[in-house]
């Protein structure tokens, strides 16, 4: 038997675009995540190395990566769980370009998310007296439940739709727009239902429902990508929306 | 796929939907009864609830067939929207004249 500890095979992706994964040995560790994995590859094998996270704790929303295939929160996802055989393999999130090794621009997820009008339009000043919402009615519970989105980029990883073209706003832009859209306070929706029902709208989505099956929140953006088909459905048929 | 032609998408299954349930009632029936191809005649030839109903039925699955294939083209196949949109045109066109031409078969004398 052999005396040295029991080691981890970690394959990680490496390039840009174009690029391979190598194979590291990584010693396994108590309660040990697949970023204490990767952080471990750079500070003590490759310190060329780059990948992209912040907090460790389930909370930016940073450090997302593919970990055998699935796209996971790195720093939530602990190697005890996914690593069959002593195998893992950690690969840049799919559907974003990707920039160095683990690292990908974000920046085409983020701009879907503008172009779905993803930011609250308010509809009162400083002056005015603030708006009672009851937090039991329809709206505000639909709200609520697409509302703790951190934009990890997770479900936009995760989407078929995505992956076969390119214009689809994806989960989580169309998620966000749902909860504003169920904002009482929000006044900017005439823009966001012209928005989310254009080339690339909410009506690609062929509910596959791998947003919902990835989301590490247990967020569910089909069900919001559904309830947004309804409702410009019903404001076209209304002659209220002019895609 | 823009709203319109989703919304033609769900309108037209929609329309489809009770259209196929009749269609599956009426093989089990005529193969039930052992229906010949004069008897099925005899009843179709000059009805127009017949004509009406498949009629329907193939301006429906010519409109959401075609949808779907473009949508399918676009997503899956190197075609750009404007010819993948194209074909589905002429797909939907092929559809309907031979839905139709079979329709008119059927029903007329």
């Amino acid at each position: 038997m052999s005396d040295s500890p029991p080691g981890l095979t970690v394959s990680l992706w490496r390039g840009a675009q174009e690029g391979r994964y190598v194979t590291y040995k990584v010693p396994l560790r108590a309660s040990q995540t697949v970023l204490d994995v990767v952080t471990f590859v750079q500070r003590h094998l490759d310190p060329t190395l780059a990948y992209r996270f912040a907090c460790r704790v389930g909370v930016c929303g940073s450090c997302a990566m593919m970990v055998n295939g699935r796209p996971r929160w790195t720093c939530r996802t602990h190697v005890a769980k996914v690593s069959a055989g002593g195998r893992i393999e950690i690969g840049p999130l799919e559907n974003l370009p990707v920039i160095k090794d683990l690292a990908t621009d974000m920046r085409p997820f983020f701009e879907k998310w503008r172009q779905a009008k993803g930011s609250f339009v308010p509809s009162k000043t400083r002056d005015d007296p603030i708006e009672t919402i009851t937090p039991g009615s329809a709206a505000r519970l639909a709200a609520d439940a697409a509302i703790e989105c951190i934009n990890c980029g997770v479900c936009y990883s995760a989407c078929d739709t995505v992956r076969w073209n390119e214009d689809y706003l994806g989960p989580a832009a169309l998620n966000r727009a749902w909860s504003l859209v169920n904002d009482e306070r929000d006044a900017g929706n005439a823009a966001r239902l012209q928005a989310v029902a254009g080339s690339g709208g909410c009506q690609l989505c062929h509910s596959h429902q791998s947003c919902q099956e990835y989301c590490p929140q247990a967020l569910n953006p089909t069900r919001s990508i559904a309830g947004l088909k309804r409702r410009v459905t019903r404001a076209y048929l209304s002659g209220d929306l002019k895609p | 796929m823009s709203l319109r032609l989703y919304i033609w998408q769900r309108l037209t299954a929609a329309l489809m939907a009770p259209l196929v349930l009749v269609h599956v009632a009426v093989i089990f029936y005529a193969s039930r009864k052992g229906l010949s191809a004069a008897d099925i005649l005899g009843r179709t030839r000059g009805s127009i609830l017949w004509a009406s109903f498949y009629g329907a039925f193939v301006a429906a699955v010519a409109i959401h067939a075609s949808i779907g294939l473009r949508n399918v083209l676009i997503e899956w196949s190197p075609l750009r929207e404007r010819p993948a949109a194209m074909f589905s045109i002429a797909f939907g066109l092929l559809l309907l004249l031979l839905g139709l031409r079979a329709v008119a078969a059927v029903v007329l004398s």
